[in-house]
């Protein structure tokens, strides 16, 4: 088997570039995938004093952990927590800003966790000023980069509460030099009392303009949920801060100077929550306590670079409140960028694009590394639609810059014409029964409900007046807070009070008549209506969204009377409400395009080139090896099988086949005999290319025989069992193994091998219908289809009858008269000395016997006789003239007589006086084949 | 006696094996059930219907506004599993099912070359699995337009794509999924040529997608999970935008040829040394 070796080589090749492959498929992969990002934070845990500022005698300890990244001196950033949290609930963010390599000094804010202190709602007396001490405390640390003395490099981000102590701050602190403020406030005074109509709106000039209007309606719900998160019963979401462990510790009795229900508040904050929330009402100096407090107060000074992240599900801090920070700072000159992400107080944290965002904005302006965000603004668009998890229903668009900033196109609006006569509402007396359209404080455990509660909030009955669109003909999406304009008028002799409270809400409405509330959330507004009857006028800035509105779909706009979450309007009354002619609802769009990574990823498109690259080099290689594996040195073409040394063991060392050669001539029958287990099957099976011989060679027609070898072609056989196909026909059977043997019909002789297999018309049923014997004889057809110049049968008379027997012998002799050449394994001695020219005899898988058939059977002058004396039978053979090779096997004495007659040898016995019961020719086959079998029957 | 005219390279075309397994049961079923699946859908959804709606739309939802929403509803309801199963079944059953009827050794001994044997029966089982990953969304569309109308299709991230740029990335999803279980294929050879049972061959292709599928479902693997062969299954999601994100498919490609090519070299490996003893 010359061509072995090759073989053995190309796979070597082969198997050395499957691991090729394999690893640089790894490589690429991990390239692609992004590696694990291992970096050591150091965490240093003290506690920084401050002044205790107007009116607290004693200073306040504030309860600090530093963050020190691998490499310092570094750039700072602080890290303030949520209202409710600590400066534990910052900890993941605080340790990717230092693994970005930042100085990070997280704190509690006085009045949470460890820290002491009262809360004063981010004061400029006391919050602002803890953390410009922190900033001085800073300037003198030396990991920390400074700008000049006592002026560190500094950033400082941080969630609602901490996104108005980080505006505050950089309003108050020149010394700030980049900002990050999420889902923040910029008016609290609004963001509790918001009032969302007037009667002179602002300019329709940023996305989310709001009207900002004053003596609003109360926000109860999330006011009540933020003063109690400050006495300790409770967490306001605040971005990033989670469930804090370490959060206000419960008021204690025994403090006579505070009430128990005020908490850690001051007790200025106390009194003015505690008036307005029985009131109902903005006092002025509440309204003055909440503007110290408030963002706006300062924005005009702020010049550090602000990326304002706020968040679309957010009915405490909407896009209104951000909008006017952005309009305000870049109004005074600042920088601004704008992200709104899909999450928010009724939403969920920030996502890791934003967190992304905050560190690049932080990279970029204190660390003058990495370029400046990409986008001045960008949104996250949600779909609604609930999908399984890998399923994304959401995608972020950017635009250029946030419309409307100096410098930023202008907004573009959208115009839904509205339709509806108008209604009559009632506000039922003391507000109640109220509509339901959030849940204000359950922050992210509802967030991925905040859909579909706006689903089963229904208007009650006679609250709300409706305004309905067209179907839109295309998508539209709505990326901000839509406007619209409504008269509010008393209706005669019905009660009505000073001023109307209601509430906006924008409604999606699908064909099949699903609603979904725009936002979850609802603009909240008081208009003063004229007591003489006539009509007020008012432009609604409706709860700021991005929300896809699909074609086909309408917009609906109500106005209603109550909200569950907003104190209500104590006297009953009724308003009639209508639209202002030839207005409709403006809404805001902002053009931008998906972020999508439209670049394709290089490595992996290398990848794809380098494995198809690499298969197709495989493939060529492999056909090279092919074409130049030689055909061996010519044998005897003549020569229909020559078999030298063949030798097969199988994994696990069982050799089924030893040392075994034999020569089949053309035109001859030759059996191959033994017991089951000889190994004949296995000789035959690798003389067709199934098994590849452990030692030795196979030569057919002078070629080399294996796996695939083009000699096969000249080659029927037969092996073990029939192989069809079920389904088909023994006729399509015949016709498809022929075809697939690529050969021409021509040669195929179909009709001679039907014959052979003698089916009738059982040849066109199914092959999975038929008897053993039908298959077997099909099978042997199949075999003879082509007529081979060599036709292997193993055990062909297996499962024939007599009859079938007989004619299978005719076929067999017939075919070798013809000129072919014939192989035929069997275990019966009868089957083969009536069929067969020549045999080969094995057992234990060696040959043991190889001959002519008359050869081995008459054994050529080899005779038996049967004696009763046969020790003296041997004397008088022996003695005879040319007779050799006597041998005594009981009462039989076999003889080589050499050319002495048989009836010669008889006289000879008889006129010694030996009784010869019988005399014929030595049957050494037979002895040959039953000591074989004798000797496997016994044990 | 004339040498015989045989050739190598003309054994085992592919229209005879493709007629082989075209006649076979488990083709026809498999492709019925391709077919019959939108119309299953479709009577899931129209006896379904009734009822106030409730809550924020879902898949089933959307998949009942248009033909393209509905077939890219049967493409995901049937890319993780019924795919996997038909590509599995046809790749599989390829070697294994010869084997089992002892037909092996005849094609074998014919002879047709292993290697091109391998190859012959791949082509066939690719282009069968290619018509039915692309029958399903055809047949979807077709369904979906008689029963929903040719609209729009809103995708999951709520953008908007016009009929006929819908027909063409729906198709075109049908291609991602079809070219990203080239790895079931490729383990389905391997699996076949190394047993002569073809349902361990089909199972157990199957049973490695559902495997990968789990374990992709541990978030706790983090990066691990890139290198799962199912990781991104569901990235031709991507083409249901207005801009379409090829980062994703193009990592499923790669990651889905390499698997591929690294099983397939493994199947013609073990093929090409291995003793036909079925």
């Amino acid at each position: 088997m010359p061509r072995l070796p090759r073989l053995t080589r190309a796979r070597v090749v082969i198997g050395v570039l499957v691991l090729a492959l394999l690893a640089a498929g790894g490589v690429a992969l991990a390239a692609t995938g992004g590696g694990a990002r291992a970096s050591v934070v150091r965490t240093e845990e003290r506690r920084i004093e401050v002044r205790g500022g107007p009116g607290v005698a004693a200073p306040v300890s504030l309860d600090t952990t530093l963050y020190l990244p691998a490499a310092t001196p570094a750039p700072a950033v602080l890290v303030a927590h949520g209202f409710g949290g600590s400066k534990a609930s910052v900890d993941t963010d605080a340790r990717a800003l230092a693994a970005r390599g930042f100085v990070v000094l997280a704190w509690s804010a006085r009045g949470f966790g460890a820290s002491t202190g009262q809360i004063a709602l981010d004061s400029p007396d006391y919050e602002v000023a803890d953390a410009e001490q922190l900033v001085d405390w800073l300037g003198r640390r030396p990991e920390v980069v400074q700008d000049g003395p006592g002026d560190p490099r500094v950033g400082i981000t941080g969630g609602s509460y901490g996104g108005a102590i980080s505006l505050l701050l950089a309003g108050y602190d020149r010394r700030v030099d980049a900002l990050a403020p999420v889902i923040t406030w910029n008016d609290l005074g609004q963001a509790l009392f918001p009032n969302t109509a007037a009667a002179r709106p602002p300019p329709l000039d940023t996305p989310a303009h709001g009207v900002f209007g004053p003596d609003g309606v109360f926000k109860r719900g999330w006011a009540g949920i933020f003063f109690s998160a400050g006495t300790g019963t409770g967490v306001v979401g605040a971005g990033s801060a989670g469930p804090d462990t370490a959060a206000t510790p419960a008021p204690t009795t025994g403090d006579a100077s505070t009430p128990i229900t005020c908490g850690r508040f001051t007790a200025q904050v106390c009194q003015a929550y505690t008036e307005a929330a029985t009131t109902g009402r903005l006092s002025p100096a509440t309204a003055e306590l909440l503007a110290r407090s408030s963002p706006a107060s300062v924005t005009d000074r702020i010049t550090a670079p602000t990326l304002l992240v706020q968040g679309e599900q957010d009915t405490l801090f909407g896009l209104d409140q951000a909008d006017a920070n952005a309009r305000q700072i870049a109004a005074a000159g600042g920088t601004v960028a704008m992200d709104w992400y899909p999450g928010g107080h009724d939403g969920g944290a920030p996502d890791q694009t934003v967190r992304d965002d905050v560190g690049t904005w932080f990279d970029h302006y204190l660390a003058g590394r990495g370029a400046v965000l990409s986008s001045g603004f960008s949104y996250a668009v949600q779909s609604g639609v609930r999908t399984r998890s890998s399923t994304p229903t959401g995608r972020t668009v950017v635009a250029g810059s946030y419309p409307g900033l100096p410098g930023a196109p202008e907004l573009r609006t959208d115009r839904v014409t509205l339709s509806g006569p108008p209604q009559l509402v009632v506000n039922p007396a003391g507000g109640n029964p109220a509509a339901v359209t959030s849940l204000p404080g359950t922050g992210g455990a509802l967030g991925g409900l905040g859909g579909s509660l706006a689903a089963f909030t229904a208007e009650l009955p006679g609250q709300s007046a409706q305004f309905a669109g067209g179907p839109l003909d295309a998508q539209v999406v709505v990326a901000g807070t839509p406007r619209v304009e409504i008269t509010v008028a008393r209706v005669p002799g019905q009660p009505a009070a000073e001023d109307a409270v209601l509430f906006g809400k924008v409604y999606e409405a699908a064909p099949d008549g699903r609603r979904t509330l725009l936002g979850s959330a609802v603009a909240p507004m008081r208009v003063a209506v004229p007591a003489d009857g006539t009509p007020a006028r008012v432009t609604v800035t409706l709860h700021g969204v991005v929300a896809p509105v699909q074609a086909g779909h309408r917009l609906i706009v109500s106005i209603s009377t109550t909200d569950q979450g907003y104190a209500p309007a104590a006297a009953p009354a009724v308003w009639r409400i209508a639209l202002v002619d030839g207005t409709g609802l403006a809404v805001p769009v902002v053009p931008g395009r998906a972020v999508t990574a439209t670049t394709v990823p290089l490595g992996a498109v290398l990848g794809i080139l380098a494995v198809l690259l690499l298969a197709l080099t495989l493939w060529l290689v492999a056909r090279v090896l092919r074409r130049r594996a030689p055909a061996g040195a010519a044998g005897d073409a003549t020569i229909p099988l020559q078999i030298t040394g063949l030798a097969k063991t199988y994994q696990g060392g069982f050799s089924a086949v030893k040392d075994v050669s034999f020569t089949v001539r053309p035109r001859t029958v030759l059996g191959l005999l033994g017991p089951n287990g000889a190994g004949k099957t296995t000789v035959l099976r690798m003389l067709t290319g199934l098994i590849i011989p452990t030692a030795g060679a196979i030569r057919a027609f002078g070629e080399p025989v294996g796996p695939g070898a083009p000699v096969l072609a000249r080659i029927g056989a037969f092996i073990e069992n029939p192989g069809f196909l079920p389904h088909l026909s023994g006729a399509a059977n015949l016709r498809l193994y022929w075809a697939a043997t690529g050969r021409p019909a021509a040669e195929a002789h179909v009709e001679q091998a039907l014959e052979i297999a003698g089916l009738g018309d059982s040849i066109h049923r199914r092959v999975g219908t038929y008897s053993q014997g039908m298959r077997q004889r099909l099978a042997i057809a199949q075999a003879m289809l082509g007529l081979p110049e060599l036709l292997v049968l193993d055990e062909p008379t297996n499962g024939l009858d007599p009859p079938q027997i007989h004619a299978m012998r005719d076929v067999l002799r017939r075919y070798a008269a013809d000129g072919r050449t014939v192989l035929v394994s069997s275990h019966l001695l009868a089957e083969v000395e009536q069929t067969c020219t020549h045999v080969v005899v094995m057992h234990h898988g060696k040959v043991v016997a190889d001959g002519t058939v008359d050869d081995i059977i008459a054994g050529g002058g080899a005779a038996t006789f049967t004696v009763d004396a046969p020790d003296r039978a041997a004397e008088v053979l022996a003695s005879l003239d040319g007779v050799h090779a006597v041998d005594v096997d009981g009462a039989a004495v076999h003889a080589e007589l050499n050319g002495t007659p048989r009836a010669s040898a008889v006289q000879a016995l008889v006129t010694a006086g030996i009784g010869v019961q019988s005399a014929g020719p030595r049957r050494r086959l037979e002895d040959a084949f039953l000591a074989l079998v004798g000797e496997d029957t016994a044990p | 006696m004339s040498p015989t005219d045989y050739r190598p390279d003309r054994t085992l075309p592919v229209r005879v094996e493709l007629v082989r397994q075209l006649t076979r049961r488990r083709t026809q079923v498999a492709f019925a059930l391709v077919v019959l699946l939108p119309v299953l859908l479709w009577t899931a959804f129209a006896l379904a219907a009734g009822g106030p709606p409730t809550g924020s739309p879902n898949l089933v939802d959307l998949a009942k506004d248009s033909a393209p929403n509905f077939a890219v509803f049967a493409l995901f309801a049937s890319a993780g599993f019924l795919l996997v199963v038909v590509v599995a079944l046809f790749f599989g059953d390829a070697v294994a099912s010869e084997a089992s009827w002892s037909s092996l050794r005849y094609l074998l001994a014919a002879p047709i070359p292993r290697a091109r044997l391998l190859r012959q029966k791949s082509i066939v089982a690719a282009l069968l699995s290619l018509a039915a990953l692309l029958l399903l969304p055809v047949a979807a569309l077709v369904v979906g337009s008689l029963a929903y109308g040719t609209g729009d299709l809103v995708s999951p991230t709520g953008e908007s794509l016009g009929f006929a740029t819908a027909v063409g990335r729906v198709l075109l999803g049908a291609l991602y999924v079809a070219v990203h279980l080239s790895w079931v294929a490729g383990l389905g050879v391997l699996l076949s040529v190394s047993t002569d049972a073809p349902l361990g061959a089909v199972g157990g292709a199957v049973l490695a997608s559902i495997v990968s599928q789990i374990l992709d479902q541990i978030t706790a693997l983090e990066d691990l999970r890139d290198y799962l062969p199912t990781h991104y299954a569901n990235a031709w999601a991507a083409l249901l935008a207005q801009q379409v994100d090829w980062g994703d498919m193009t990592r499923g490609v790669f990651s889905a040829v390499v698997y591929a090519a690294v099983f397939g070299a493994l199947a013609v490996w073990r093929f090409g040394r291995k003793d036909i003893t079925s």
